[in-house]
């Protein structure tokens, strides 16, 4: 089993991803505090909270858990004076199918994180934090909390943290095995020790009423390193990085049918699709052509290699005009990819080449989605199944007319009919896979002698 | 049903761990009575409840919901394959496959959902959904450890080192 070398592309710009697979690094806080650690934790502490909370909202950081939220935003709906303990809750559920970079930093660097979450508890005064880990993550779960053993022994958890006045403490809590409990308020749920069903919107965000009905801040586990790196650079510095409104860097995962998967950070919309998979991962494998990606994590609407896409560009002295561009040219970041119809989503890039059977893959995703449903909305439980079902059919065999305008109407009857935005996780790749690849699924039902679709 | 006093001890521990709420504590009490007993008895749920001032319904509902908990022994060594997408392009149902085949376990036989144990008790073969590591695909656990990028003539040789 060759353990996977990774040398940084040389197009990547490493930032959040430092120290991974970096020689000689090691995840204990000797190897950390060597190398500058905890040093923004230092001149946090002398900031004002709410400062911290400018920068952040002046550096455009959008959340990378997947809804790509301003985080900065998002913090400012805690109240100035909130009389209620406020919480802060990092979310390592990591569980959106292509996803995998923040397993690298929990496994690797797990001071940058707490180092950022240290940061963010002061900025928003949350005194108790918890990082909710997937289950299937053991080791970092025991990674996670002997560093928070060592940042106690600095002073830099617990009490009156180096002479502040500010008290935090955190804790590592597990997960279980449910995808769910990545959204926000199944994982709150999940984190109360009750099933992990999401609660019903509004409130919006569990920064109104959260953890214990209190206040609560969730952010992403790479979210949560940006804000140690907005610190040390300043919110209008980190603002330069990548493009207006897409600032930042981005670690993308990508899978699949590429000669070189593997992880990059790049700057934000730095890089277009063409060049993420040529360049970057070596293109696809030898004799073989791009057939579709699945762009942000297996919820993001799959692109098909010769779609065009019209997006409006605008141009540096102001006016816009409409592009009509392939699938090469777009680019990867949040604005880029919702022009085109999907989305950035968790960053996850599954590509897949001529040799794979759309409706296979599809029914693939779509057992994913049966499984995972809570179960709490009709529509998302009964409908996720129907979905499996009906493409499991096709694939055995026994596709019947209609299944595939089936497959689309059961798809569209439960996207925004869900307590959840599993719902449209969920109905998103039938919808597009079916609507762009109909033919792959009105030929499996003519297989079975029946002509009509 | 015996607690050991080291086990009762973290217990203990844990559950100050959520000084607002000691139901919090649900999930990390399961995980620690399963990794001791193998699986979760009627007797553990109902302690847990107990030792959380809850009734044994709320926590017989975790057990029931979340994938990773088990009413009954799985193998002695307990294996786990990513089935979802850039693991079964890479070949994930194959070596699936390949562990049931060298471990001696029948898909047909005991299996409970995805899961599959060998006659002798000595393995057990599950499937279940991404686990993060999709560029290495494909992927399994075992026990606790995380192998990447496997194929099935390593399952021979994997599966030797776990007696
Ligand atoms: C079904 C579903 C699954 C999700 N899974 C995850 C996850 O595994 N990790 C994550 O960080 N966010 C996940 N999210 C997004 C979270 O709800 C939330 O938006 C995010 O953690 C906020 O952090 P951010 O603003 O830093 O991105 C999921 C959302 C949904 C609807
Ligand atoms: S949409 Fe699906 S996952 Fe979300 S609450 Fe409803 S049933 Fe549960
Ligand atoms: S698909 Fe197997 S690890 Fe993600």
């Amino acid at each position: 089993m060759p353990a996977i070398s990774r040398t940084p592309h040389p197009r990547e710009r490493r930032i959040i991803f430092k120290n991974i697979d970096r020689e000689g690094w090691t995840p204990d806080i000797d190897c950390y505090l060597k190398d500058g650690g905890y040093e923004e934790l230092k001149k946090a502490l002398n900031m004002q909270p709410q400062e911290i909370v400018s920068e952040v909202k002046a550096s455009g950081l959008r959340g990378r858990g997947g809804a790509g939220f301003p985080c900065g935003a998002k913090w400012g709906f805690i109240r100035p004076g909130e009389t209620k303990p406020i919480y802060l809750i990092c979310n390592a559920d990591e569980s959106e199918p292509g996803t995998f970079k923040d397993r690298y930093i929990i496994h690797q660097d797990p001071h940058q994180l707490l180092e950022g979450m240290i940061i963010s508890c002061f900025a928003v005064n949350a005194r108790l934090a918890y990082i909710y880990i997937r289950g299937e993550f053991p080791l970092g779960a025991k990674i996670l909390e002997r560093a928070i053993e060592e940042a106690k022994g600095h002073g830099f958890i617990g009490k009156n943290i180096l002479g502040s006045g500010f008290d935090l403490e955190i804790y590592v809590h597990r997960g279980a095995g449910a995808y769910i409990c990545g959204e926000e308020t199944g994982l709150i749920e999940s984190l109360e020790g009750k099933r992990p069903y999401p609660r019903i919107k509004p409130p919006y965000f569990p920064a109104a009423l959260g953890l214990y009905m209190s206040p609560t801040i969730v952010n992403n586990v790479e979210t949560l390193c940006d804000v140690k790196y907005i610190v040390r650079i300043g919110g209008a510095e980190y603002a330069k990085i990548g493009r207006p409104n897409n600032t930042g860097t981005r670690l993308l995962c990508v899978s699949g049918d590429v000669q070189k998967p593997g992880y990059f950070e790049l700057e934000t919309g730095g890089v277009t699709m063409g060049e993420l998979i040529y360049d970057i991962c070596g293109g696809l494998k030898p004799g073989r052509k791009l057939k579709a990606v699945i762009p942000g994590g297996s919820s993001a609407k799959v692109l098909r290699a010769d779609e065009r896409y019209k997006i409006k560009t605008k141009r540096p002295d102001g006016t816009t005009v409409e592009e009509e561009i392939g699938i090469d040219d777009i680019r990867i970041d949040f604005d880029s990819l919702a022009a085109v119809g999907s989305m950035a989503g968790s960053g996850g890039v599954i590509v897949m080449d001529d040799s794979r059977d759309m409706v296979w893959a599809l029914n693939n995703i779509n057992e994913f989605y049966a499984h995972e449903s809570c179960g709490q909305c009709t529509p998302c439980r009964e409908g996720s199944l129907w979905m499996q079902k009906i493409t499991a059919r096709l694939l055995d065999g026994g596709g019947m007319p209609g299944d595939t305008d089936t497959l689309k109407s059961a798809a569209d009857n439960i996207a925004g009919r869900t307590i959840c935005a599993f719902g449209e996780a969920c109905a998103w790749p039938t919808q597009s896979f079916v609507g762009k690849f109909r033919d792959e699924f009105l030929a499996y039902t003519s297989k079975n002698g029946n002509q009509q679709g | 049903m015996e607690i050991p006093q080291e086990l009762a001890g973290r217990i203990d521990e844990v559950i100050t761990h959520y000084p607002v709420s000691k139901r919090s504590a649900a999930l990390p009490l399961l995980h620690l009575l399963q990794e001791h007993f193998g699986y979760l008895s009627d007797e553990a749920i109902t302690w847990v409840a107990e030792k959380l001032e809850l009734e044994p319904i709320n926590i017989l509902e975790l057990v029931t919901f979340y994938p990773m908990f088990r009413q009954s022994p799985v193998g002695k060594h307990h294996i786990r394959v990513c089935r979802t997408l850039s693991c079964a392009m890479a070949g994930s149902y194959q070596l699936l496959d390949a562990f049931c085949k060298h471990a001696k376990i029948e898909k047909t036989h005991g299996g409970k959902g995805h899961l599959f144990k060998s006659p002798d008790g000595k393995y057990s073969v599950e499937f279940v959904e991404c686990l993060a590591s999709c560029g290495t695909a494909p992927v399994c656990m075992i026990n606790d450890d995380f192998y990447e990028a496997i194929s099935e003539e390593n399952v021979p040789q994997l599966l030797d080192k776990y007696q």
